[in-house]
């Protein structure tokens, strides 16, 4: 088996739409419906887009985002930032688990 | 991968006639190709070592053309323009025959050995500044100009607002032009000028306005896209993008391009690719005729995507 993620599948996104054109097409509207600028702007959005992005570690929507990111007159730092901060609700998001973990001892112990 | 649609396809599917020009306002004179920085964006391939430089006849000829013509204003480039020899005295005969003049400059080069009677000149000859820098992150724009350019167009940019350049109410012009760091399109004109605004701000720097311009995939930028393997993406971005409300307000509809050695160009990328204004329109500067270039049809090819891609291009920033 080749390589699991090609760039170039990226640009294959609308071929999805083959096996249920009605489903993707609802997607589509809802996805650009979402991006487009309301009380947030086009460069919040994007933001989020490649927060999101790292936080479910999707390489098409990191190289996406990325891309839009620069686009709208953002540096590696913007985006590190960003990063950062979706990261770190990642890792606040496992660490609070701990209270689960203490909970399920505190219920067996002594 | 090669870009499907050419431009000539989507002009004529944009519009009934070919791209003319309507009126001529500016003369844009390239100096030379020298310059004290090699900016890996450059679509001139400028740098230390290219000796293309501008004739005095040539020069005389140019102060001819704006001194008599319905041309009102003068936009020198390079280059570093300043560093023509005589490059002072066309500003000066320019200004005195009433012609706007518009210097290109690339902010550092006032800091060159021997370039110091720069700023007693411009506080003296009060031109338009249209200065190239690019971000407002010094890693960001030092990885494109060369280590320390941030830190030397702080120096001078100071300096500047310090004659009043670029202070509001005191009519002397400072513009900061924009370009994306690589193979991308320029954000929102009007969000990016808000953006450099407030952190030159932090440094006490002032400027009038932010041009924002798309990189051309010409000359040292389309080195860098070819070596990295993204011209071919790159140049289907722009295609992808195009806008035909933004050929109205392509600068080669209002401007003529000379070239150092006194050939005439729609613009200063067609004089990098070598394509000049064709017969019967003159093409050179000792056969200059206002009428006739004011009315000439404009040159065009695949690289005019960088004009009209999104909000559009031109020597004066976004279009749309
Ligand atoms: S972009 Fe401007 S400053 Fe940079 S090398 Fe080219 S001419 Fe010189
Ligand atoms: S590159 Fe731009 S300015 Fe030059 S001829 Fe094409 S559209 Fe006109």
């Amino acid at each position: 088996m080749a390589d699991y993620y090609n760039d170039e599948d990226l640009a294959r996104f609308g071929e999805i739409a083959k096996s249920n054109p009605d489903l993707f097409r609802k997607f589509m509207a809802w996805y650009e419906a979402s991006f487009t600028p309301g009380l947030l702007t086009k460069r919040e959005k994007v933001l989020v887009g490649v927060a999101v992005a790292h936080a479910v570690q999707c390489p098409y929507c990191i190289d996406a985002y990325t891309k839009a990111c620069l686009e709208e007159g953002m540096s590696m730092e913007h985006i590190a930032e960003a990063v950062h901060a979706a990261s770190a609700i990642r890792g606040g998001a496992s660490l609070i688990h701990a209270i689960q973990a203490q909970n399920a001892a505190d219920k067996i112990s002594l | 991968m090669s870009i499907s649609t050419a431009f000539h396809d989507k002009l004529n599917g944009a519009c009934t006639v070919p791209l003319q020009a309507h009126g001529l306002e500016v003369l844009q004179v390239n100096l030379g190709y020298r310059c004290n920085m090699e900016c890996r964006h450059c679509h001139v391939n400028a740098g230390p070592d290219r000796k293309e430089i501008m004739s005095s006849e040539n020069i005389d000829r140019v102060i001819d053309i704006v001194s008599g013509n319905g041309i009102s204003t003068l936009d020198i480039t390079g280059g570093a323009p300043e560093l023509h020899p005589e490059f002072t005295r066309l500003v000066r005969e320019a200004m005195t025959a009433g012609c706007h003049v518009i210097v290109r400059c690339n902010l550092t080069v006032l800091l060159e050995p021997g370039m110091e009677h720069l700023f007693e000149f411009y506080a003296d000859f009060p031109v338009e500044i249209v200065a190239s820098f690019p971000y407002y992150r010094e890693a960001d724009l030092d990885r494109m100009r060369g280590a320390g350019s941030f830190a030397k167009s702080i120096r001078v940019m100071k300096r500047l607002n310090q004659m009043g350049y670029g202070v509001p109410g005191s009519g002397r012009v400072l513009n900061l032009v924009y370009n994306p760091g690589g193979a991308f399109l320029p954000a929102s004109q009007c969000s990016l000028e808000a953006e450099f605004k407030n952190a030159l701000e932090k440094h006490d720097i002032v400027f009038s306005r932010l041009l924002s311009l798309v990189n051309m995939p010409i000359g040292r930028f389309r080195d860098f896209l070819v070596r990295t393997n993204n011209y071919d993406a790159y140049v289907k971005r722009l295609a992808d993008a195009f806008n035909p409300d933004t050929l109205a307000g392509v600068m080669c509809r209002q401007i003529v391009s000379v070239a150092w050695d006194g050939r005439l160009f729609d613009c200063d990328f067609n004089q990098m690719l070598d394509m000049p204004i064709e017969p019967p329109y003159p093409g050179r500067l000792e056969d200059f005729d206002y009428d006739m270039l004011a009315n000439r049809r404009i040159i065009v090819g695949n690289h005019c995507f960088g004009c009209t891609a999104g909000q559009g291009s031109s020597c004066g920033g976004a279009i749309d």
